[in-house]
């Protein structure tokens, strides 16, 4: 589905990524983890080309995300993404933060997208917050429209980036059962966060990132039993061990 | 006091009426053209398109370097020229005006589009939204909440603005009441008055720009 391949991308002199490769298969749910400025963000952006990159290739469901004068606006329309401070459009209710893409992009009909918003945001158990504004929903509240809003669009992968570390702590969860959900459901899914357990939980595969490189790209169960390099027993140490 | 006459104003009332009603309607037209013209050269100016943000960057410091009166006397002997018959003094000091205000609006149409953060474009661009459609709904309208208390600012500025058009032999507000004041001998009245009107008028603004303000931390 996703297939990233010798990866690198520079800011002026200074090199974000380098030469990363891996990839996530349709249905599969991928954790990428990593100290902070280690490039995961940027990888991520990368795959749908919110941000460009400079050498190698990502190829998401047959189309080339790299090549120039892709389709990207067509190509995102298929592939959701939640951010990490939400990113709901304040001056807009929640139904037409859900509703917004659905008719512009995807052409569907008021009644139809209204209806959508309406199933979605009852499994999220938000319909009675439809008429609010975003400013108005707590920080977890908003970030399950936000994953809601994305899945509104019928996408065939979601990306998350780290849509919990904006939150406070006693929200977590309930943004975190929400993609616990859908990754049941078999959404594929790549993942940027520091939620060791839900890694744990649903990950497949863990990718690990340091400095740009991805150091580790293995099944979960190895990755946190059996690091294999330094940086990632030095990383799971510090950040397990509370 | 006693020598002042105010019944010269209630006197030519229709006449400066007629004027004040030039004077804000030219302020309402330019203020619109400007804004329109404005959201153009500020989207431009971002667009990343070298060329195109080169002409608007060109022009942006082309009109702020030169003085609104200057380019009212272009557009009243340049347009002539340029469609080959005269448009009427109203019609060339509103493109003048339109023109030079639009290269104000752009500066603050462009801080309030920087404003918005970038995170959400990039929520647009995210869901598949093209760069216009991005722009329609998502940041501009934000951007104009954000910038509406400077644009009515602007507007202010740009009623007192329109007094220049005398140059062009228009009969604004401050036309007519320097032509009553001058046909009627009484100078003082009507300059107190026309004060008194532009004061008004504006201090209103002000007070409603305040207001915006309020009504935007609360």
């Amino acid at each position: 589905m996703i297939e990233i391949e010798n990866l690198s991308k520079w800011y002026g002199d200074f090199q974000v990524l380098t030469d990363c490769s891996t990839k996530v298969a349709k249905g599969e749910v991928v954790v990428v983890c990593g100290p902070s400025g280690s490039g995961k963000s940027t990888l991520i952006k990368c795959v749908n080309g919110l941000e460009p990159a400079q050498k190698g290739s990502i190829l998401v469901d047959g189309t080339e995300v790299t090549a120039r004068g892709a389709d990207l606006t067509k190509l995102r329309a298929r592939i959701g993404m939640v951010f990490q401070h939400f990113e709901l459009y304040p001056h807009m209710t929640v139904r037409e933060n859900l509703c917004l893409a659905q008719q512009k992009v995807l052409d569907r009909s008021r009644d139809e997208a209204v209806a959508k918003a309406e199933t979605l945001l009852n499994r999220v158990g938000l319909t009675q917050h439809i008429d609010k504004h975003p400013g108005a929903l707590s920080g977890g509240q908003q970030q399950r429209v936000a994953i809601s809003r994305a899945l509104a669009m019928d996408p065939i992968a979601m990306l998350f980036d780290e849509p919990t570390s904006a939150l406070d702590p006693e929200m977590i969860n309930e943004v975190l059962d929400v993609m616990v959900e859908l990754a049941s459901d078999g959404m594929t899914m790549m993942v940027v966060t520091h939620e060791m357990g839900f890694a744990r939980k649903v990950a497949d595969r863990v990718v690990f990132m340091d400095a740009g490189a991805i150091v580790e790209d293995r099944p979960t169960e190895q990755f946190f039993s059996a690091p294999e390099s330094d940086r990632a027993k030095d990383f799971l140490s510090k950040i397990l061990n509370h | 006091m006693s020598d002042f006459d105010f019944a010269v104003i209630a006197n030519n009332l229709p006449f400066l009426m007629e004027g004040l009603q030039l004077s804000l309607w030219l302020t309402f037209l330019a203020m619109m053209g400007g804004i329109v013209l404005g959201t153009l050269l500020a989207l431009m100016r971002l667009s990343g398109i070298l060329p195109l943000s080169l002409f608007a960057a060109t022009y942006v410091n082309l009109i702020r370097s030169v003085p609104l009166i200057l380019v009212i006397f272009w557009f009243y002997f340049l347009v002539p020229l340029a469609l080959g018959r005269p448009i009427g003094n109203f019609y060339s000091a509103l493109i003048a005006f339109t023109l030079f205000e639009a290269a104000y609006f752009s500066e603050i149409i462009r801080a309030g589009i920087q404003s918005v953060r970038k995170g959400q474009a990039q929520a647009g661009q995210a869901s598949g939204l093209n760069y216009w459609q991005i722009q329609r709904y998502i940041v501009l309208p934000q951007a104009f909440r954000n910038m509406i208390p400077i644009l009515v600012t602007q507007g202010i500025i740009l009623f007192q603005d329109t007094s220049l058009v005398f140059v062009v032999s228009l009969r604004d507000f401050m036309t007519v009441s320097s032509i009553v004041a001058r046909t009627e001998g009484r100078l003082v009245e009507m300059y107190i008055f026309a004060a008194i009107v532009y004061f008004v008028i504006c201090f209103a603004g002000s007070l409603f720009v305040r207001r915006l303000q309020k009504a935007k931390t609360a």
